[in-house]
């Protein structure tokens, strides 16, 4: 058995110590070893997007990144998108007016591309929108409403670009 | 996935050292996005994963140095698709980062990776075989430079040596231009692999080149000297005897599950022609 690999990250801004095994990825350690379930674990060949978090400001497929590649990354997750005082999020909030969620296993890497999308490119054309969360498939085909909450988040709130953390590397 | 160890090198005599010591026990890591897969999937099953991402030789980036543009071995596809040097003067590898999976994929996978998975679909190859891509490879007895014409063997096998990994990619910045255009056909909107790919340069001679992949077991390249698939009055007829003989000898897998070989052909000539349409207009915009 290969030895344990000790990461330091920060994780929705709070910096963590944590030791992986060296085959885990990303997804294996926030739900295994950091108790953080919103990802989720679905295809894990890349295609559906249920992993998705963002690493350094862009979204990724967490299935298929190691656990070890983090250290010293700012890694971001749905569990981090509420405000800090309670509520949700203008775009969480979107989706659930849209009626975007059906059974919402999807939901929590549609919002993690959705919000790296508005945080790289804050007044995206549709067409942007549709390529921004091409990676993301979703069972219920909820793809309209998705794309309508993304739309109207878009439009009328200022999506707060956070500065990754001081990585440590 | 089968246990292994995790090695992250900081210097690249370091990377060159292990990969040569543990030859195929150990492999490479860059975007993980052809090789998570693989190792999941318990096809590949190596000791140890180097994981090349903080050698500083290859880093990410993108410059222009002796008249050649540098791309570092671990350059994404979402920069690679964004430079503007990139999109202007090599526009066919710009089309073809942005063409490659989704946003996840593209913000992980490298461009050193897609030439040395040496898929035949891999979207990146024909554009830069049109380009003239060199690779640039460091190992155990120091840095070679391959053309990428001699980089592919066959699906999954490249002319590196033991102990060698790929550095950078370099594309000569051309005193004429090159107008390109990539072109691909997938079974579905999104993120597939392609089932033909299709790069044609046209510069202002009337020179061409044209290069396609996932027919046959490795990308290739062919060049016009005719100057037809360049003259903007060629005739349709004209244009189709040039190709016919370009693509003559391609020779798709019988047994692929993406496409039959019939399909392939037809469609290698009609994403020729488009890829042809789009880079002579690129040329005359200049
Ligand atoms: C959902 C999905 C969609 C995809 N869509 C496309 C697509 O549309 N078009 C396409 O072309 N590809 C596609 N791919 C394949 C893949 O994303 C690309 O081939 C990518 O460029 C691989 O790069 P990487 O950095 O992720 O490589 P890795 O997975 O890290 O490595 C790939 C291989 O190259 C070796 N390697 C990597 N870097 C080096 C180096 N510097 N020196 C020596 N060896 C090295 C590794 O050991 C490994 O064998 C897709 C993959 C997925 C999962
Ligand atoms: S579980 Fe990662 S992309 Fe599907
Ligand atoms: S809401 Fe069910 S998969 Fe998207």
């Amino acid at each position: 058995m290969a030895e344990r690999v000790a990461i330091e990250l920060v994780l929705n801004g709070a910096r963590r110590r944590v030791e992986v095994e060296p085959h885990h990825t990303l997804l294996d350690a926030l739900r295994d070893d950091l108790a953080l379930t919103g990802a989720k674990s679905c295809c894990l060949v890349g295609e559906c997007g249920a992993c998705t978090v963002m690493v350094d400001g862009r979204a990724v497929d967490s299935c298929l990144v190691l656990a070890a590649e983090v250290a010293g990354a700012d890694v971001r997750t749905v569990e981090g998108l509420a405000p800090a005082g309670g509520g949700l999020s203008t775009l969480q909030a979107k989706f659930l007016e849209h009626g975007a969620v059906q059974c919402g296993y999807c939901i929590p890497g549609q919002l993690m591309a959705a919000q790296a999308l508005l945080e790289t490119t804050p007044q995206p054309s549709d067409p942007e929108i549709e390529e921004g969360l091409a990676g993301n498939l979703c069972r219920c085909a909820c793809y309209e409403q998705i794309f309508d909450a993304v739309r109207e988040t878009a439009a009328t709130a200022v999506v707060e670009p956070r500065a990754p953390a001081a990585a440590a590397r | 996935m089968q246990p292994f160890a995790y090695s992250r090198p900081g210097t690249l005599a370091e990377a060159v050292a292990l990969l040569e010591e543990r030859g195929p026990g150990a492999r490479v890591l860059a975007g993980g996005t052809d090789l998570l897969i693989r190792l999941r999937d318990g096809s590949l099953d190596p000791e140890v994963v180097v994981d090349v991402k903080r050698v500083p030789e290859l880093a990410p980036g993108i410059r222009a140095d002796d008249g050649r543009l540098v791309i570092g071995a671990t350059t994404t596809m979402t920069e690679i698709a964004a430079h503007p040097v990139i999109r202007h003067e090599f526009a066919a590898l710009a089309d073809a980062a942005a063409y490659v999976g989704s946003v996840q994929i593209r913000n992980r996978a490298t461009l050193a990776g897609n030439l040395c998975n040496a898929s035949p679909a891999a979207d990146t190859a024909p554009a830069l075989l049109v380009h003239g891509a060199v690779v640039v490879a460091a190992g155990p007895e120091g840095t070679r430079r391959i053309p990428l014409d001699a980089f592919f063997v066959r699906s999954g096998v490249t002319t590196l040596a033991r102990g060698e990994l790929v550095t950078a990619v370099d594309l000569p910045l051309p005193s004429t231009r090159l107008a390109s255009a990539h072109e691909r056909r997938t079974r579905r909107r999104g993120h597939d692999l392609a089932a033909v790919t299709m790069a044609v340069g046209v510069d202002a001679r009337g020179a061409a080149r044209l290069a396609f992949g996932s027919v046959g077991p490795r990308p290739v390249v062919r060049v016009d000297d005719t100057a037809t698939l360049g003259d903007r009055s060629a005739t349709d007829a004209d244009v189709d005897a040039i190709l016919d003989r370009l693509l003559g000898d391609a020779a798709p897998s019988r047994t692929s599950m993406r496409a039959s070989p019939g399909y392939r052909l037809a469609m290698l000539r009609v994403l020729a022609r488009r890829a042809r349409a789009t880079a002579l207009g690129r040329l005359a915009d200049g």
